[in-house]
């Protein structure tokens, strides 16, 4: 395996097994996320989020998570430079538009702009529920296990900001962008892909990346049109 | 039905001295152009304008004008290969444009083919790749019987697909990460689909991809513009072949 990480397809099968641990991380965080809105009383979603901050596998894959984001945003911005450099004198015309998507020609945009409200997300609340701590969070008793009330901080939040609803929808929207070629894109990287499931993929794609799109934007709209009381 | 003919036609060409100049765009009026005349007669007729002007003619590459050789290149009005799909750029036709219109014509911009003069480019870098691997090695001996070594129909066809491939560049310089990926999986795929080709298709994948990084060209995101550009139609599933390909050959090592 010498220097598999310096070549171009190395750094790229890194990138997509990294970007489809992030999107298998998604798929959990939407399905508990989406219990916000299933009970109103926030019960379901306390006792979720309890599960998912004592369970000790999530523990140890916490960080891994961590290092995902790190290993793909790393090999993301030296693909990125690479490429830039690749071409030191531009075209003065240039019509891609029929050529290929404009996700795929944004990739490194869609995917800065996720960061940038990752870091806004993370502030919210992983970082008031870990270290700085909120009186929203006043401990509370489900059925006799003592928790943090994590429900009424998200909700706290969506109901009383009508601008975090609007940057949560396009955290959504570019998540759902960035996912639209970033989906099958890792599977052809990978190589599990041919003339056959290329179309089968990019199709999934689609669909996928609007579900994960909607399933988060869905959230704070609820709390927007006043669902939640 | 007699060709239409367009009267005037603005051209803003580029033109470089040398490989050292720095070269900018040029505008050249052209007039009386048949539709029926191919991209490259047109240039042929400005070049004839330009030297009745004792101007220097435009330099640009063409060879067969029949769409097999692969010499011709040209970035036409934002495109490779001119507007239309599947065609290269001397088999596009006058016809494709409207009479009053401005042309842009650059030479293929790719790190990896430096511009020799005007719109010519060095595409020596994809021989380069080649000749790290995109063969087969044979025995000198009697020629083998056609038939000794049966090739399943659906193989052949897909390596005869690959095997089209005639090196234009216009893959690294539409793609917008200059990468070489639709080029070098047309080679590495069209031997690895046949049994000639299997017995070396480790050490090549390895081989043709270190080369294509070496020589600067840039990582594939699988955006598939090459494939739209490609006048051959190459598909970005050899690309996904590719790939696996190389990680096959990686994880053996
Ligand atoms: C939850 C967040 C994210 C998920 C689920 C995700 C997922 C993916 C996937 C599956 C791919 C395809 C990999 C491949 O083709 O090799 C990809 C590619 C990429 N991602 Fe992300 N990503 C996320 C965040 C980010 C961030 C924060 C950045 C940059 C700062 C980023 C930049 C890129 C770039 C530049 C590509 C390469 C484009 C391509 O090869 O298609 N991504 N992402
Ligand atoms: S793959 Fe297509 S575009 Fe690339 S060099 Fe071959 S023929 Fe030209
Ligand atoms: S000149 Fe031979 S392909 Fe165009």
């Amino acid at each position: 395996m010498s220097n598999f990480l310096t070549s171009s397809i190395g750094k790229k099968i890194i990138l997509s097994l990294s970007g489809l641990f992030l999107i298998a991380f998604l798929c959990v965080h939407l399905a508990l996320n989406l219990l916000l809105i299933v009970d109103n009383s926030g019960e379901l979603f306390n006792i979720g989020a309890h599960f998912m901050a004592t369970n000790p596998i999530i523990k140890i894959v916490e960080p891994i998570l961590a290092i995902g984001f790190i290993i793909h945003i790393i090999l993301a911005s030296i693909l990125t430079l690479q490429n830039r450099g690749a071409r030191p004198i531009k075209y003065d015309l240039r019509r891609q538009s029929g050529n290929c998507t404009w996700a795929s020609r944004n990739m490194y945009i869609l995917g800065g702009l996720v960061l940038i409200f990752l870091f806004v997300h993370l502030w919210n609340f992983w970082w008031k529920i870990k270290f700085a701590g909120d009186p929203l969070l006043a401990e509370i008793n489900v059925d006799g296990t003592a928790m943090e009330n994590t429900y009424a901080l998200v909700s706290g939040l969506f109901k009383s900001s009508i601008i975090y609803c609007f940057l949560y929808i396009l955290g959504g929207i570019f998540l759902g962008l960035h996912l639209t070629h970033g989906f099958w894109s890792a599977f052809q990287s990978i190589g599990l892909c041919n003339q056959i499931w290329r179309k089968r993929l990019e199709c999934l794609a689609k669909i996928f990346a609007f579900i994960i799109a909607a399933g988060f934007c869905i959230i704070p709209l609820y709390f927007m049109l006043g669902l939640a009381n | 039905m007699a060709d239409k003919i367009l009267k005037e036609l603005t051209l803003k060409i580029w033109r470089q001295k040398d490989a050292k100049s720095k070269g900018g765009f040029e505008t050249y009026k052209i007039h009386d152009i048949s539709t029926g005349s191919s991209f490259l007669e047109m240039l042929d007729i400005l070049n004839e304008q330009l030297v009745s002007e004792n101007k220097e003619p435009v330099a640009f590459d063409h060879d067969c004008r029949e769409g097999i050789c692969g010499t011709c290149s040209l970035f036409i009005d934002g495109r490779a290969h001119g507007p239309d799909d599947d065609v290269t750029t001397c088999q596009l036709h006058m016809r494709r444009f409207q009479d009053g219109a401005t042309i842009t014509i650059e030479p293929w911009r790719c790190g990896a083919f430096p511009v020799i003069k005007d719109l010519i480019v060095d595409r020596g870098a994809y021989e380069k790749i080649l000749q790290a691997g995109g063969y087969v090695s044979v025995n000198t001996g009697g020629v083998p019987d056609g038939n000794a070594i049966p090739i399943a129909k659906p193989a052949a066809d897909e390596a005869m697909d690959a095997a089209a491939c005639i090196g234009c560049g216009a893959c690294a310089a539409t793609c917008k990460n200059s990468s070489a990926m639709l080029f070098v999986a047309a080679k590495v795929s069209q031997l690895a689909l046949l049994p000639q080709g299997k017995i070396e298709a480790a050490r090549r994948a390895k081989a043709m991809v270190a080369k294509m990084d070496e020589l600067g060209f840039g990582n594939c995101t699988n955006t598939g513009a090459c494939e739209s550009e490609c006048p051959k139609s190459i598909s970005i599933e050899h690309i996904a072949r590719l790939n696996r390909e190389f990680l096959k050959a990686k994880l053996k090592d």
